[in-house]
């Protein structure tokens, strides 16, 4: 009985984990295909769709401006989040449960809902700018990441040692930066990922975001398998795996994997 | 994304003072506040705002009219049928993901994790493929001699079911994995030893322990798949209307925002239930022991 439970459990971690890797698999070899259309298995070996990047519209540009976007929304978050959760954890402000809970709460809303409450407001505002829109919608997306793991490394980090460095001769910046930075650093560093990773893949705020000329990835992708899909997507999704691939493995090595499951 | 996935993180208990530090907090709540709150806020108020003055008409159109019940409903069962298919596979995948040992673990882990930082766009392109009529799924069953000619697969409410428990899985085994991790395998031994059975085992003393967790999932599963809009609509397209895709054809194509409106409040309203209904069992699942 016991070990009838182990296999079972064992059995649905493979199919598990088969099932997940599935899809994300699959366009590897079909972005190698000679054949112009996605059809299994890939028929020869050829780089031609990923020659064939360069040439798609606006695809370039996309990935610019997500890469922007993110790295700057999540930078925002950062600092915003940081000082906040300082203040949250130090500072003894009135209400402080609430406030976390509020500084969290974009997470569990659902996106759509989001992205129209700003494209309402937007308007209402007569903000027309869609980079603007963009950043300052992708910052309340990535805010609640920051948020969860800073204030998780904080209120686990005893404030006592700053006070320790100090008397050892330390000045208060270096006392923060030579022991408070070090220690808060695996949340800064999950809490980072995850919200560049939300931001970089978000698709329900942006769409209702986005104009004509100002197009996240993930939006510029979806346009694309909709108009004329061909293996280029495959090589582009390649190329994107590829790419995670490397962040979370120099993640590993900086912070270490497990500890992001807690985020 | 974790057991506490939707819960704020504890916080120590507040002093009694207020600190000039606790003003370090002002421009996060004034950015949220503004950029946030304000334009929900306005969203719900246009949702019961006529051509004079208060009006219910958006929430009538939504449910009372049949079509819109019926978007409700569907939304309602995707987000059933995956969260139990997720649960089905999930439960029992974390418990052997928590007992693996030391480099395995990491291993295992990684590969669990990898598909929630991949874009959900390139997952969604990747099950097309697989679905497809001349795709991997019809090529393997074909040559296993499993069918005689390829299936049509792809936009059946199978494939969306599938596809749709493929995006969300990593949710539902991620936090109850984390809950397992923590339970002190000695447990069911001393009960063991006490004289239960294994299955009494399980039933009473695994099972309880890890609830914790599977609240935690379903709620983070239910909430994310009822208001699933990119995996519908790239795997069904307008032959299965969610209530997120009614939200996004309200406000691009028909301009009918006063619709669009009330039925993101209503959707709103579904993960405000959950979000609220899984803390309030959490809190009884930790206070009752």
């Amino acid at each position: 009985m016991e070990r009838l439970g182990l296999g079972i459990a064992w059995t649905a971690l493979i199919i598990v984990i088969l099932f997940l890797l599935l899809p994300i698999l699959v366009v590897i070899p079909v972005s190698f295909t000679e054949a112009t259309v996605f059809r299994f298995p890939p028929e020869g070996f050829s780089l031609q769709w990923y020659q064939k990047i360069r040439n798609v519209d606006g695809l370039l540009g996309a990935l610019w401006l997500s890469a922007q976007i993110a790295a700057l929304a999540t930078g925002l978050s950062l600092l915003l989040g940081t000082l906040c959760a300082i203040a949250l954890v130090r500072g003894a402000v009135p209400g402080a449960a609430a406030i976390t809970t509020f500084m969290v709460s974009p997470l569990m809303l659902p996106g759509l809902v989001l992205g129209i409450a700003f494209l309402q407001a937007m308007r209402e505002v007569g903000l027309r700018d869609a980079w603007w829109s963009l950043l300052l919608a992708h910052v309340v997306i990535t805010m609640p990441f920051v948020m969860r793991t800073v204030l998780g490394s904080l209120a686990m980090f005893d404030f006592a040692m700053v006070d320790a460095a100090r008397t050892l001769g330390c000045s208060y910046p270096v006392a923060l930066w030579r022991v408070l930075v070090p220690n808060i650093l695996p949340g800064f560093v999950s809490g980072a990922l995850f919200a560049f990773i939300a931001s970089f893949d978000n698709y329900p705020v942006s769409m209702f975001l986005v104009d004509v000329r100002t197009k996240t990835l993930p939006i510029q992708l979806l346009n694309y398998l909709e108009i004329s899909p061909d293996p280029t997507l495959a090589a582009v999704s390649t190329g994107l795996i590829g790419l995670t691939v490397l962040v979370l493995i120099l993640c590993d090595r900086l912070v270490g994997l497990r500890r992001m499951a807690s985020i | 994304m974790s057991a506490t996935a939707i819960e704020a993180p504890a916080l120590p208990a507040p002093r009694r003072r207020m600190d000039p530090l606790g003003l370090l907090a002002l421009p996060g709540i004034a950015f949220l506040f503004v950029v946030f709150l304000l334009p929900l806020a306005l969203l719900l108020w246009s949702s019961i705002r006529g051509g004079e003055g208060f009006t219910l008409a958006g929430y009538w159109r939504v449910l009372g009219d049949e079509y819109y019940r019926g978007v409700i409903l569907a939304s309602l069962q995707l987000g059933l049928v995956t969260t139990s298919g997720a649960l089905l596979l999930g439960y029992p995948a974390a418990f052997a993901l928590a007992r693996a040992r030391g480099g395995w673990q990491v291993l295992l882990f990684a590969l669990v994790f990898l598909p929630l930082t991949v874009s959900i766009i390139v997952k969604s392109f990747g099950w097309g493929i697989v679905l497809r009529r001349d795709g991997i799924l019809n090529w393997l069953m074909l040559n296993l001699g499993l069918i005689e000619r390829p299936v049509r697969m792809i936009f059946t409410e199978g494939a969306l079911y599938a596809g749709m428990i493929n995006v969300f899985l990593p949710f539902m085994v991620l936090p109850i994995y984390s809950v397992v991790r923590m339970m002190d395998p000695r447990l069911p031994d001393a009960a063991a030893t006490l004289g239960a059975s294994p299955w009494f085992r399980f039933t009473r003393v695994t099972l309880p322990l890890s609830l914790p967790g599977v609240v935690a999932g379903v709620s983070l599963v239910f909430s994310l798949a009822v208001a699933a809009y990119v995996t519908p609509s790239l795997l069904m397209g307008d032959r299965y209307m969610t209530m997120s895709m009614v939200m996004a054809k309200a406000f691009l194509n028909l301009r009918d925002w006063q619709l669009g409106a009330a039925m993101a409040a209503v959707l709103l309203a579904v993960a405000a239930f959950v979000v609220v209904g899984a803390s309030l069992l959490q809190r009884r699942l930790g206070g009752g022991r």
